[in-house]
């Protein structure tokens, strides 16, 4: 594939998370507005930042008078889960110049990588890689940022975005994703566990839970994995 | 509340630990342990998130068969496991919430 195909072909394949991210952005807009930041505050943590739920509990402490310290602490941990996925892409980027992997590392959401690692599992020889990722990001990138602006501009006009359930579009999409790569007792383990484990942390603050979910998963499927693979080591002997 | 602060602060603590395994690539070598427990990075971040949004509704858990991010997320479950179709699977599952939402 030619890079313009691959960077819209990473752009179409992230459309419906970026469906998913309208309301997000508009609320975002409008929240931050109405917590007591300026307009060009609003508008350059979006553009500078770029880190959907990050932002929300930020603009949300900021409306709860806490100190920057702890808005800087929090978000901090909100984001901690981006390591692990940067982590994870490492084996991808090795070649690539440093510049380039900042540029990605700037774009590196949720989304971006749920779809790029979709990719990867369907074709781990892809070459061009970058070309997919960086089209999957700008489309996020500009659709929040966009979005962003709207909030503010007419935001306080469209009550209970939310309510519409856009989201849904990012449960299906990352659902499209997750269950086909379930290929082995383990990694089925890892998801089920995963699953349980959020529900049972959902109100810890600041989504510490799903920090706490992603070691214990994946603690579950390293070690069913493993024992699988002694299983196999032995019937062979 | 300075601005120019809270901006700056956040910039950097949100590109840092995006950055730094990338920065590192090629650079480090990684354990065998700590790549095969990478590998399960997506199912087990993508898993609980799906989990939170479509059971998590205004800080409860809501199982009911009336919710209709379940019921979506269930058509979606079956249609991905059978079809292995993104574009399939985010379909039925939107339209399946259109329909739960008028109906139920």
């Amino acid at each position: 594939m030619t890079p313009v195909r691959l960077f819209l072909t990473g752009a179409r394949d992230t459309l419906p998370l970026i469906l998913a991210a309208i309301p997000f952005g508009i609320v975002y807009g409008a929240l931050a507005m109405s917590n007591g930041l300026s307009e060009w505050a609003t508008l350059a943590i979006s553009l500078f930042v770029f880190a959907g739920s990050a932002q929300f509990i930020a603009v949300t402490l900021v409306a709860s008078a806490a100190a920057l310290p702890v808005i800087l602490l929090t978000v901090f941990v909100v984001n901690l889960r981006h390591m692990l996925y940067a982590a994870s892409l490492m084996p991808w980027v090795s070649g690539l110049p440093q510049r380039l992997r900042a540029l990605m590392a700037f774009w590196l959401t949720d989304e971006t990588y749920a779809v790029v690692t979709n990719r990867i599992g369907k074709d781990p020889e892809l070459t061009g890689l970058p070309w997919y990722y960086c089209g999957s990001a700008l489309a996020m990138y500009g659709n929040w940022v966009f979005c962003t602006w709207l909030g503010i501009t007419v935001g306080q006009q469209l009550p209970s975005l939310t309510d519409w359930g856009l989201d849904v579009a990012m449960v299906v999409a990352f659902i499209g994703i997750v269950v086909p790569a379930l290929r082995n007792r383990a990694q089925w383990a890892c998801a089920l566990s995963a699953g349980t484990c959020a529900l049972l942390t959902h109100d810890w603050p600041h989504q510490s839970g799903l920090l706490f979910t992603a070691v214990v998963a994946i603690a579950i499927g390293v070690t069913l994995e493993r024992r699988a693979a002694n299983t196999a080591r032995e019937t062979l002997v | 509340m300075n601005e120019a602060l809270l901006i700056a602060g956040m910039t950097l603590l949100t590109f840092g630990p995006r950055y730094l395994p990338l920065a590192l690539a090629g650079r480090v070598r990684i354990a065998p342990l700590l790549e095969q427990a990478l590998r399960f990075v997506p199912i087990a971040v993508l898993s609980a998130i799906i989990a939170q949004t479509t059971l998590v509704r205004d800080g409860q858990i809501d199982a009911n068969p009336g919710n209709p991010y379940l019921v979506a997320a269930l058509a979606a479950g079956v249609t991905a496991y059978w079809s292995r179709q993104l574009f399939a699977t985010v379909a039925v599952g939107l339209v399946v919430y259109g329909a739960a939402r008028w109906f139920l």
